[in-house]
């Protein structure tokens, strides 16, 4: 990810559109993301990411979460996610 | 018999299921085979429940409602609302003709998640001379813009050829007009109906690279905007496509009468015994149907696929298009260029006629 990436509002609260949602698939071997005629496969800390995005939520407080969760620095947790959601946005899989 | 990953068993994602062939167009690429099952012959709702329920157990994430015509069955909210009770993803593919708001609103009721449409052209005329159906291009506006208000996403199909290839820029203009927030931008693959009238389809080689300009650059113009998925011009490429992400791996399709195929095309190659969905169930059908064992993994593959390095990257190519261009199954796709009947696509790709449409029908 060398590519610069815009940053996200603090105060954005990422949500998934109509049509994206986020399931577990036993058969799958774990989570998937499903969107129209497309499916995307989630390793544990995309679905950790994803989860949060309910439309309620601050991105703010979606890094501040996450980095609590995972017990890792928030500028280093603000940089990887912002480059996941644009990324996902970009795909139309995720409103900011 | 085949029980595992390495001899090339996965579980399924996709589920084609073809509710009827039944269709009020005519296009002249349509993706039905040429022997069309008649309306005594298609599944009851139960039975499509049915498959639904053992589809979602195989691990089948996403069903895609198609025809025919899907609006042509009085069932399909009923048959959407199994599809959804079984906790797929139901994507409805339409050619608008035959679903109106009001049916639309019931099938949003019944969970239906998204909806493509397809589109002829972006010039009214031209739309409906293609579709064989004076009408059809503003039926398609009417019904985008009611999925649109009823906020479900909405995918617009182009399929392109030499008709319409150069208007690419304004069908992706069309597309975002309707509000769509993805657009396939699909070159006729040639079985079937479209192998028929494959010379009065085929775009010349100088309409290609500028499609293929176009796409690139409407890609970048509309990042963000919308999704750009194309699917690439056979005739012209040099290697083959994946076709369906390889033999009996990733998708399966249900005919209307309830034949279960590896692809759409799967019946225009003969010897295979397909199985059906009133005899066996999915996973039977999945794991031991011979036809869906014929062309898993790669120990049925010749030379040159059999050493190539990309054997597992596309799998040799389409088995129905080798086929349809070498009457051998088992050859290479001749659209990759170390096929030994490269050659011959090249030079029926060079054959374009104005002749008029052999339009699908009944």
């Amino acid at each position: 990810m060398s590519e610069a990436t815009a940053a996200i509002a603090s105060d954005a609260r990422p949500r998934l559109p109509h049509g994206v949602r986020l399931v577990h698939s036993e058969a799958q071997g774990g989570w998937v993301l499903l969107a129209p005629e497309r499916v995307f496969k989630a390793d544990a800390i995309a679905a950790a990411i994803v989860k949060r995005c309910t439309g309620e939520a601050t991105f703010a407080a979606i890094v501040d979460d996450l980095a609590k969760t995972f017990n890792a620095p928030r500028e280093r947790v603000l940089a990887d996610v912002t480059t996941m959601l644009r990324g996902l946005a970009d795909k139309k899989l995720l409103e900011l | 018999m085949v029980a595992d990953a390495s001899l090339g068993l996965h579980n399924p994602l996709g589920l084609l299921a073809e509710l009827t062939h039944r269709c009020p167009l005519g296009c002249p690429y349509c993706s039905n085979p040429l022997a069309l099952d008649p309306r005594e012959s298609e599944l009851a709702t139960p039975t499509w429940a049915r498959v639904f329920t053992e589809a979602a157990a195989l691990g089948v994430l996403q069903v895609h409602l198609s025809g025919g015509e899907p609006g042509a069955r009085r069932d399909l909210v009923a048959i959407t609302a199994a599809a959804h009770a079984a906790a797929l993803y139901t994507n409805l593919i339409t050619s608008a003709v035959g679903i109106t708001a009001n049916s639309l609103r019931q099938l949003a009721e019944a969970g239906l998640d998204h909806v493509q449409i397809s589109i002829q052209d972006s010039e009214h005329a031209s739309a409906d001379r293609i579709a064989g159906y004076v009408g059809a291009f503003a039926r398609k506006r009417a019904l985008a813009a009611a999925v649109v208000n009823l906020k479900i996403p909405l995918t617009v199909n182009v399929v392109v050829h030499r008709a319409n290839i150069d208007r690419i820029e304004q069908m992706v203009a069309l597309a975002l007009a309707l509000g769509a927030s993805r657009v396939e931008i699909a070159h006729v693959q040639y079985y079937g109906w479209a192998l028929q009238n494959r010379a009065a389809l085929m775009p010349s080689a100088e309409q290609v690279a500028r499609a293929t300009e176009a796409v690139d650059e409407l890609r970048r113009r509309h990042h963000g905007e919308i999704v750009i998925d194309a699917v690439v011009p056979d005739y012209y490429a040099r290697l083959p496509k994946p076709c369906i992400g390889g033999w009996g791996r990733r998708s399966l399709n249900v005919t209307p009468a309830g034949k279960v195929l590896p692809c759409h095309a799967a019946e225009s190659i003969p010897g295979l015994e397909f199985w059906s969905v009133r005899e066996h169930s999915l996973d039977d059908i999945w794991k031991n149907s011979p036809a869906f064992n014929a062309f898993r993994g790669t120990a049925w593959m010749q030379e040159p696929c059999r050493s190539c390095a990309r054997r597992d990257i596309d799998f040799g190519g389409c088995r129905c298009q080798a086929f349809a261009l070498t009457g051998d199954a088992r050859a290479t796709d001749p659209v990759c260029h170390l096929a030994p009947s490269h050659d011959d696509v090249v030079a029926l790709a060079a054959v374009q006629e104005d002749a008029p449409y052999a339009y699908r029908r009944m």
